[in-house]
């Protein structure tokens, strides 16, 4: 540990990539589970005409839109990262991954930004019917954008379906195997799976810590119930499905796995790590406290196999922060097991009619409230440095990725994104955690900018504040026709 | 089919470039234009005339970027690394722009509002100036060793890219001036219909310098725009720039509201037609050009396939959006 090292260039530029991609990534972690749950919240209103799914519907509308816009932002930053820095990788799989990119923003970034607006300012201007429409579609898109950025993602764990030609670039040969790469279904639905736990673990957050204020609140009751269902069922869901996918990256990338599992030994009836410390230096993992068989049995489904160690790797193909993988794993499956006990816990106090009376559970929903944020990163550091030294994995490394870039250059930009992003997004979400501390009432009167833009003879009428019905008010639209 | 690939992507990277450029030209002119204007009900108004389409317009940004690397990464990876530092900062400036957006109209108090104010006003101010000066940069050429980038960190910075950089942000300002015409009434609308006249004269006075700096800084211009037939288009330009100013002067003192927004719109297309005459057949002046810079055809047809059919769609439903949008924002109305 002698001597002073200055971050090289190389140090700097993924330093920089982390930094925006994992703040960008919090967003649609949120907003994908959470413009579906509009969606719901809004089919059910438009079916039972009852102004609780109204109400909770704009209180959690006015919170989409703030955090949907940070989204935004943050979102055409990552579109420019693969540039400034890593032009080389740029150039080089472009033809491969690069066209996955377009079609996000053709398929989904222009559907998503062109309804956002219907969706947060239109509902009397377009009636409900078409209002619902644009909410369908805004959650239709946040899932296809999804789709082509994780196949990007996906193609770079397992690439399939292209040649690498005599300059060293990635030409395609096969969409349909560049798209549906060995990785992808996986990833995909594991993905999709985490934002929506995360959206249940906020909104069922939000709603405990109001139910702990007033447990007669109906709406907190109701997004209480709705999370709570949510967490219970895809709670074991994603661990099958995060079962798979281990399973998938322990065939196309053992390395990781390894790192993973803090086994540099090869063993027969490899056990699972509990905790332990990886010293890759001395190739051990030491205070090893482990499960016998465990991860042999997980990762094969033979508690008896042999599975390699990373030792059996060349030593140049390890990951280059084994203990980074080996600890955000552990904290993603740690969390992922909470879910579970939250969510079949409010199955039982359910059965027992008990749900919004616990106020022990209640406070354990709203710890677990950004529970779904931190294991979802804590997922996405754990497949990311895993992947290293590659960014396309065995086949390009990172070292060879990046462009003619300068460290202090780097380091400037990496500085103003860190003051930038901490700054704005740092108040974002101080302010989003204030929303979350409003108290969902009746009358909600949504996003606050209603109609910015009127046709002439329109009155400046009420706004939408006066528009839930209650049940028995009639229809919904011919209620909006009254209105106007 | 195969060699007109590039030339087709060629021309729908330029349309959206063109699209981003007028559609958030207006809405980042909308800031710009804030400090002229004080009341909080007018502050809101303008606010409120974009607001339902900003973030739509600013998806042509990430179609520009996320197009030229799938269809053209050499040119994406050349210009990004040789643009780093403008465009880091415009992407800096559009966050605080972007957030601000939503946050100014939820600030607890007067004094947090400003702020949010300031951050949108700045945002809009330096987005904006970067994205003239780097217009600037990639005009003058960029240097190019092997398949990257081979200048310097401040290779971007130039008498010439500061000029496109402050010319830029007339431009956007009468762009957003002439949209609020269209949008608001009354007293309001007479103060942007000042603030109009003077900026189309300044937006046209930066037109002829910028042209005119070209021609002296570069042989390679020169000699475009002074032999045939090139040199004939060079003629006509500026006459039908006369005659849109003329019709946009006039249109201002008749009262026309939507006119002169359709005239600086034609001022920004005529610009941006002589601007791609300039550099035809280049993607990367003065060395790359647009074959050299294009991914294999299977990239391109692939991705052609998918926008045929889904470049419609979008312009169909964004059409639909401004259209439902339509019609003047009321003081007082939005926000309460």
């Amino acid at each position: 540990m002698a001597g002073l090292h200055l971050p090289s260039a190389l140090d700097l530029a993924r330093s920089q990539f982390a930094f925006v991609v994992v703040w960008h990534f919090l967003y649609p972690a949120f907003t994908i589970g959470l413009a579906s749950f509009l969606a719901v919240l809004e089919a059910c209103w438009l079916v039972t005409k009852k102004a609780v799914f109204l109400d909770t519907f704009q209180y959690w509308l006015r919170i989409f839109a703030v955090v949907f816009a940070m989204g935004v932002v943050s979102g055409v930053v990552m579109s420019y990262q693969f540039g400034t820095n890593w032009s080389v990788f740029s150039d080089k799989v472009g033809p491969v991954i690069g066209p996955f990119l377009g079609y996000e923003v053709l398929s989904a970034f222009f559907l998503e930004a062109g309804f956002l607006g219907v969706m947060l300012f239109g509902l009397k201007r377009v009636g409900p019917k078409l209002h619902f429409m644009a909410t369908c579609l805004v959650a239709v898109g946040t899932l296809v954008s999804t789709f082509w950025i994780i196949a990007a993602n996906s193609w770079m764990q397992t690439p399939a379906g292209f040649v690498i030609t005599a300059d060293g670039r990635f030409f395609p040969t096969s969409w349909m195997k560049a798209l549906f790469n060995p990785s992808f279904p996986y990833r995909y639905m594991h993905t999709v799976v985490a934002a929506y736990l995360t959206t249940a673990l906020v909104v069922g957050g939000v709603g405990a810590f109001h139910l702990l204020k007033d447990k007669s609140n109906p709406r907190a009751r109701l997004m209480f119930s709705m999370a709570l269902w949510m967490a219970a069922i895809l709670g074991p869901v994603q661990i099958g499905l995060g079962d798979l996918h281990g399973v998938n990256s322990f065939h196309y990338q053992p390395q990781k796995v390894a790192a993973m599992e803090g086994q540099f030994e090869t063993e027969r009836g490899a056990r699972s790590l509990i905790f332990g410390w990886p010293d890759a230096k001395a190739g051990v993992t030491r205070f090893a406290v482990g499960i016998p068989k465990l991860a042999s049995l997980y990762l094969t489904h033979d508690p008896n196999s042999v599975v390699k160690g990373l030792k059996a790797y060349p030593r140049d193909t390890w990951p280059t922060n084994i203990p980074l993988v080996f600890f955000a794993f552990r904290t993603m499956v740690g969390l992922g097991v909470l879910i579970v006990v939250l969510g079949w816990t409010s199955l039982f106090l359910r059965w027992r009619g008990r749900l919004y009376d616990s106020r022990l559970f209640q406070r354990f929903a709203v710890a677990m409230g950004p529970a779904g944020f931190i294991a979802v990163t804590a997922g996405w550091i754990t497949t990311e440095a895993g992947r290293q030294p590659f960014t396309v994995y065995g086949l390009l490394r990172t070292a060879d990725s990046v462009g003619p870039v300068a460290a202090p250059g780097v380091a400037a930009s990496l500085l103003a994104f860190v003051v930038v992003y901490t700054v704005v997004f740092g108040s974002g979400m101080a302010f989003t955690v204030h929303l979350f501390g409003q108290t969902p009432g009746p009358h909600d009167p949504g996003p606050p900018i209603d109609q910015p833009t009127r046709a002439a003879g329109t009155t400046a009428a009420p706004a939408i504040a006066a528009l839930p019905e209650r049940p028995g008010d009639g229809d919904a639209s011919s209620a909006l026709d009254t209105q106007a | 089919m195969t060699p007109y690939l590039p030339l087709i992507w060629a021309l729908l990277i330029a349309v959206a470039v063109f699209a981003y450029v007028v559609l958030d030209g207006f809405d980042l002119g909308v800031g710009i234009l804030f400090p002229a204007v004080h009341g909080h009900d007018e502050r809101n108004v303008m606010v409120n005339a974009v607001a339902p389409v900003w973030d739509g317009n600013e998806t042509w940004l990430v179609m520009g970027g996320g197009g030229l690397f799938a269809v053209f990464p050499l040119a994406y990876a050349i210009l990004l690394a040789a643009l780093y530092m403008p465009l880091t900062i415009m992407l800096l400036a559009l966050v605080f722009r972007g957030v601000a957006f939503e946050m100014r109209f939820r600030a607890r108090h007067d004094r947090e509002q400003r702020r949010w104010d300031r951050s949108f006003v700045g945002g809009s101010y330096v987005a904006t100036f970067c994205q003239g000066v780097a217009l600037g940069a990639f005009i003058q050429g960029i240097k190019v060793s092997g398949r990257g980038y081979g200048g310097g960190w401040w290779d971007w910075l130039t008498p010439f890219s500061l000029m496109t950089g402050v010319a830029l942000v007339v431009g956007y300002a009468l762009l957003g001036a002439c949209w609020l015409i269209w949008k608001t009434e009354g007293e309001l609308q007479s103060r942007f219909r000042h603030l109009a006249a003077r900026l189309a004269w300044a937006t046209l006075a930066f037109i002829a310098a910028v042209s005119l700096a070209m021609i002296v800084i570069s042989p390679a211009f020169r000699e475009r725009w002074l032999t045939l037939p090139t040199a004939a288009g060079a003629a006509v330009v500026p006459i039908v720039l006369a005659g849109l100013a003329w019709l946009f002067f006039s249109a201002l003192r008749r009262g026309r509201e939507l006119v002169p927004f359709l005239c600086a719109l034609g001022f920004f297309l005529l610009a941006y037609i002589g601007l791609g005459v300039s550099l035809w057949p280049m993607m990367v002046p003065p060395s790359i050009t647009i074959q050299a810079a294009a991914s294999p055809p299977a990239s391109q047809a692939f991705l052609l396939w998918g926008a045929s059919a889904l470049i419609p769609l979008v312009l169909i439903y964004t059409g639909y959006v401004y259209w439902l949008f339509r019609g003047k924002v009321q003081l007082g109305v939005g926000y309460h």
